[in-house]
């Protein structure tokens, strides 16, 4: 069953690739010893998880008085790194849940890594919720459990309760999401590997064997879970910024905040992705998989989602000033031009302004600029929520205790310490698990190969490209030693 | 026909011998999707009785050819989410109007609306670890789990059609006649 071939859609899988070519090209990383500088990069994320290690120490040692937090400001780079580390995890679930849903064969070449980052992130966002309470030990009072002081419940109705619940779920659920879909393709390696590799893979895959009632039970599941997923993905966000939505204080106590947070998350997430798959498509030799086709359809998903962030921060300030309140348009008019106006600054030019070099298809599909912005945005994203913060917190009601922050070592240490702690599991993730998800790409393989969609865009460039409908068999005769099957098989 | 050559558990004699709580398992791999539906739909016509078959990505269009009724676990997942929005809104109500009422910033203690957040996470907590542990526990699969696996290419690039030859009720001659009829690329005997 080929299914429709397209005669107009670009190729996802280039190469010529057989079903056995795919396995051998994406076990590959899982087989091989790392290179130089995969070796490098894990040391350095090493030496910043180092680094976040000692500085938490340091502020449950001294106390959360090493930051430079006040009664004035009480949230500072703490909160602004919670909901930039959050946003970036939506685009995992937005590309494997929604794009899923939506039946976009796209997904399959990223989605694997995607939901990697996703969990990454949500560990890392994660800490600042409980770092940020001083005393860690005491995080268990964010749960409902029956303690001895009653028992004396947590207050369900505050949003802060709401993102334990949010951010637990949703960690949870992206977790078992990745994991079930990891099943198959670490059956995949089980059955490549000798030895210890094998016992320890054996244990990953679940004793997974493909037959056709599992996959038929596991089909359903990623259905019904990306259904579950893409209202929950929405959710976290909208909850993270009912934390701000909620409270009384000019500047945040806007009802745009849900739709603007959420639009915000997906266009820093895939900036994150694309930030990754950059590096890991050139490092681990996957660029026949997540091809520049993938690259534009993230860019256009960037183009959107920034403008979307573009137009919540215009209709702010319209609403501000259409509002005919006297302090909510103050507080606007500090957040644009007060103190911090450099980033307010910064976060229009990153977050608005320069992604629209996407209108334009070259800008889209040029490693190079996309590398560029994708750093830019997770700039952009971070000054917005620490705009959304700081600028408000620092003019509050009594101007007797307005105040300017600016963070402590402590502060930014924890911040690096967070990307360290990010960037070490992500690179043992690209060693252990296949980042593509071997056996969708190989489901998609006769409608997107592109020996199959009649569309060649690197024709000539790869010596063993095949004609078109060239059959399997001889792909895999194309692919050289590579076809060992073991000896107890006969051929008729 | 060709004669299987002995793997692992088989017999220097080559006839291997089943004790009952094995599968004598006669198997042929194909190298195409295509040819994989074409075999099903050959064994369907030929009445022969598959034990199973085994795909290395899900293959569209061989569910029904197999018999297979839609999965129920979507039935399943709605339980457990019911069951979710029950537990997160029961108990924060118990709370709130029975354990230990307190008001918070002049709303009633029974806030209905304060209440959906979390119902609504629980729903979709409930729901997908209870679908996720149902898949698992009806597959069979697990860390330790050890079910039928028949070749190490089927999780790679071969589709494999299998037969059980003590229990399928069908003899090995028009099993091996359908093997090479329908184009298999090696055909494997195997007790498991």
């Amino acid at each position: 069953m080929s299914g429709h071939v397209s005669p107009i859609r670009e190729p996802l899988i280039e190469g010529g690739k057989s079903y056995h070519q795919i396995t051998e090209d994406i076990c590959a990383p899982t087989e091989q010893t790392p290179g130089l500088a995969w070796i490098i990069t894990f040391i350095i994320s090493v030496i910043c998880l180092g680094m976040f290690a000692f500085s938490v120490a340091w502020t449950v040692w001294v106390g959360i008085g090493s930051w430079n937090l006040n009664r004035t400001i009480n949230w500072g780079w703490d909160i602004t790194n919670f909901v930039w580390w959050v946003g970036i995890g939506h685009a995992g679930t937005l590309i494997s849940a929604i794009l899923l849903l939506f039946r976009q064969k796209w997904r399959t070449g990223v989605n694997r890594a995607a939901e990697a980052m996703t969990i990454f992130a949500v560990i890392c966002a994660g800490q600042f919720p409980l770092i940020h309470m001083g005393r860690l030990w005491l995080a268990i009072f964010i749960f409902p459990y029956p303690n001895t002081r009653g028992p004396l419940w947590v207050n369900f109705n505050s949003p802060l309760l709401w993102d334990v619940f949010a951010i637990s779920t949703y960690f949870t659920v992206s977790l078992l999401f990745w994991y079930t879909g990891l099943v198959p393709d670490f059956a995949t390696v089980r059955d490549r590997a000798k030895g210890f590799r094998k016992k320890i893979y054996s244990a990953l895959a679940f004793g997974w064997n493909g037959s056709a009632k599992h996959w038929q039970r596991w089909e359903s599941l990623s259905l019904v879970l990306a259904g579950l997923a893409t209202p929950l993905v929405l959710s976290v966000h909208t909850i993270v910024s009912f934390d701000f939505a909620t409270s009384v204080i000019p500047g945040w106590h806007t009802t745009i905040f849900p739709p603007y947070f959420v639009a915000g998350a997906i266009f820093s997430g895939f900036a994150m992705v694309l930030t990754l798959m950059l590096i890991a498509r050139k490092v681990l030799n996957l660029q026949e998989y997540i091809t520049l086709q993938h690259i534009e359809s993230m860019n256009k998903v960037i183009l959107l989602t920034g403008s979307i962030v573009g137009v919540a921060y215009l209709t702010e300030l319209f609403i501000a000033w259409y509002s005919g309140y006297i302090y909510e348009q103050w507080a606007f008019q500090n957040r644009v031009l007060g103190p911090y106006s450099w980033s307010y600054i910064g976060m229009m030019l990153c977050n608005v302004i320069s992604p629209q070099v996407f209108w334009s298809k070259r800008a889209r599909r040029s490693i190079f600029i996309t590398f560029f912005m994708s750093i830019f945005i997770n700039i952009g994203m971070w000054f917005e929520r620490f705009v959304i913060i700081a600028t408000t917190l620092a003019r509050d009601y009594l101007p007797s205790s307005w105040s300017y922050y600016v963070p402590t070592w402590v502060e930014i240490m924890i911040f690096v310490g967070t990307l360290g702690l990010f960037f070490t599991l992500f690179l043992i993730f690209t060693r252990v698990a296949p980042v593509v998800a071997i056996a969708e790409v190989k489901s998609i393989l006769k409608t997107s190969g592109d020996q199959y969609t009649g569309f060649h865009p690197t024709a000539g460039h790869h010596g063993h490209h095949v004609p078109a409908n060239a059959h399997t068999e001889a792909n895999d005769l194309q692919a050289g030693g590579t076809v060992d099957i073991d000896e107890d098989h006969e051929i008729k | 026909m060709a004669h299987s050559i002995a793997d692992e558990y088989n017999l220097k004699t080559g006839e291997p011998v089943a004790d009952g709580h094995h599968h004598d398992v006669l198997f042929a791999l194909y190298d195409d999707e295509e040819k994989l539906m074409a075999a099903v739909k050959e064994a369907n016509s030929r009445h022969l009785h598959i034990m199973e078959v085994y795909t290395p990505f899900p293959v569209h269009g061989l569910d029904p050819l197999l018999g297979f009724e839609e999965s129920r676990l979507h039935q399943a997942g709605f339980v457990y989410g019911a069951l979710g929005t029950l537990t997160a809104f029961g108990f924060m109500t118990w709370v709130f109007t029975r354990d230990w009422p307190i008001i918070f910033g002049g709303k009633p203690y029974w806030s209905v609306p304060a209440f959906i957040p979390i119902t609504f996470e629980l729903t979709v907590l409930f729901a997908a670890v209870g679908m996720v542990v149902t898949f698992y526990i009806i597959c069979g699969l697990g860390p330790g789990a050890e079910p039928i696996r028949l070749h190490d290419r089927i999780t790679d690039d071969k589709f494999c059609i299998a037969f059980d030859l003590n229990h399928g009720g069908d003899d090995e001659d028009s099993i091996r006649d359908f093997f090479s009829a329908t184009g298999a690329e090696s055909v494997h005997r195997k007790l498991v």
